[in-house]
């Protein structure tokens, strides 16, 4: 039986493509067979930052409607063997996408696959809801404002009320927090929500931090998950979100701003 | 299949009579001044919406009858469906006032009944001697947060352990504690009991309310804010008390 792991936010545009490229890439490269679906239909952009977008043939919603199988539409990632993506339709509308039909290829990718990722598009409409309706893990991104953390909560919220674990009464959705975007130095002049502040709000596990990072538009230019980008700091960060994820023991980093040259030598505060 | 069951030695029956207790909301009037009860059932119904809409309602005039303040039992039911509740009952009437509901296809229930706002507990309280302690049966527990956008509802207390966050709503007819902190909104005696009380132990609330007399999060003092505080009714006044 795989895991499913759903990335969702409520608000948009916090990193939840981001992160669902990076730790689905890092579970694969730890020796997991995992698949990543992109939910977005319509606005599909996870083949983009996979670097597959040239070639999807058949996607989500042809599996849906029985117009190809599983096979037929899941594309091996190139960098790994382990990984492979489900795409979004990029000309469908939103309502294709059907519980029953989901559930379905959900149940018979469980039964090839370790872990299964599934990228949420933004907001609590259908698209959202059903990406999480299935989840064992939520995974949620969370920008360090106050919007992004209300959205969360609210997402939070849904996730402990309308999911299909929460309907039939089995063990909740283990959630957890990525705190995305993270810029210390900005945190520290009173322009962003500290991490205490969001633990404080949210209560949440929190998975890892992911540093505001250059890196991350570099990673999504050439297609590569940023989390191959070993010596970034989001790569990094990513890196141990997953291991954290996976039960090893990491210390948090980029929480603490970095020290400049100044501060190294002199060992400033 | 006709024949099949027709075969049968017994036929089974289409319906049968049950006895059930069912938990209804009973409006109960103190003023006979119609334009007074309409403002008001509207202000209490925004404070719940959903709750409210399409809820079964008892209404009951027998303060008025003490009174002598008669009411006309037709334009009341008009009030009382125009706030999208379902008035199914009219309780404490006279025998006009009960003919004309009964006219209004409304049923007619004696007055002996408690008129108690806390009464929605089983028939059988009426027969056991010794009164149970009022809040044990009937308390809600919550451990789990709640959330931005849930609405939790106790019909009796309620206690949450965990945080309520900015935009949760939180009600109950009786108390309610939350030993956590409270950031969204909460109401305490929601059918009218003035006697509920809040009690949290950080408060950050969005608002909160007592029998339908509120203050929202601008009105509160910065000398209560962030501290465990009770919250209770004093001649229609919210006192908010440290109780550090
Ligand atoms: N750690 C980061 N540092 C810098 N930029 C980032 C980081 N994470 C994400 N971004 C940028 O933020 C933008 C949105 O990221 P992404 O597409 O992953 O968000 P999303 O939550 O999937 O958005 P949507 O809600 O539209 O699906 C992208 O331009 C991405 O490059
Ligand atoms: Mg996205």
């Amino acid at each position: 039986m795989a895991r499913i792991i759903v990335v969702t936010s409520g608000k948009g545009g916090v990193g939840k493509t981001t992160t669902s490229a990076a730790i689905a890439m890092g579970l694969a490269k730890k020796g997991h067979k995992t698949a990543v679906i992109d939910f977005d239909v319509g606005l599909r952009n996870l083949d983009l930052i996979m670097g597959c977008e040239r070639r999807v043939v058949y996607d989500f919603v042809n599996v849906i409607n029985g117009e190809a199988s599983l096979n037929q539409a899941l594309i091996r990632d190139k960098h790994c063997d382990l990984l492979y993506i489900l795409p979004a339709s990029q000309t469908r509308d939103k309502d294709s996408l059907t519980q029953e039909g989901v559930g379905k290829i959900l149940e018979e990718l469980s039964k090839d696959f370790k872990y299964i990722v599934c990228d949420s598009p933004a907001g609590i409409e259908k698209g959202a809801h059903l990406a999480m309706y299935f989840a064992d893990d939520a995974f949620v991104v969370t920008n360090p404002e106050v919007s992004s953390v209300r959205d969360s909560d609210r997402m939070l919220g849904l996730l402990s009320s309308k999911s299909r674990r929460a309907e039939q009464n089995e063990e909740p959705i283990k959630e957890y927090l990525l705190l995305s975007r993270y810029a210390p130095d900005r945190v520290k002049l009173g322009e962003m929500l500290s991490v205490d502040d969001v633990q404080e709000i949210l209560s949440l596990h929190l998975l890892g931090v992911i540093p505001e990072s250059k890196s991350v538009l570099n990673a999504s230019n050439s297609g590569t998950p940023v989390i191959l980008d070993e010596k970034s700091d989001a790569g990094q960060a990513y890196a141990d979100i997953v291991a954290r994820y996976l039960g090893e023991d990491k210390p948090h980093r980029f929480i603490d701003e970095k020290k400049g040259l100044f501060g190294k030598l002199f060992g400033s505060k | 299949m006709p024949t099949d069951s027709q075969k049968k030695p017994y036929n089974v029956p289409a319906l049968e009579f049950k006895s059930s207790t069912f938990a209804v909301p009973v409006l109960v009037l103190a003023s006979n001044d119609l334009t007074a009860i309409d403002e008001q059932l509207q202000n209490k119904i925004q404070l719940a919406p959903d709750f409210f809409k399409n809820s079964p309602v008892v209404f009951d005039v027998q303060e008025l009858n003490k009174q002598n303040l008669d009411i006309d039992i037709a334009e009341l039911t008009g009030i009382i469906y125009k706030a999208g509740l379902l008035p199914i009952g009219i309780r404490g009437g006279d025998q006009q006032q009960n003919n004309k509901a009964l006219e209004l296809l409304i049923p007619v229930y004696s007055p002996h009944h408690s008129v108690s706002t806390e009464a929605n507990k089983p028939e059988t309280q009426k027969q056991s001697p010794p009164p149970a302690p009022k809040a044990a049966s009937s308390t809600l527990l919550i451990t789990q947060p709640v959330r931005s956008g849930q609405r939790i509802y106790a019909s009796g207390d309620l206690i949450v352990l965990a945080q309520v966050s900015a935009g949760a709503e939180i009600l109950a007819e009786g108390n309610v504690h939350v030993y956590n902190t409270l950031r969204g909104r909460v109401l305490a005696g929601v059918l009218g009991n003035t006697e509920a009380r809040i009690f949290c132990s950080d408060l950050q609330a969005e608002l909160i309310s007592i029998a339908g007399n509120y203050k929202v999060s601008e009105d509160l003092n910065e000398s209560i804010r962030n501290k465990p505080v009770q919250v209770y009714l004093q001649e229609h006044t919210l006192i908010i008390k440290d109780i550090a």
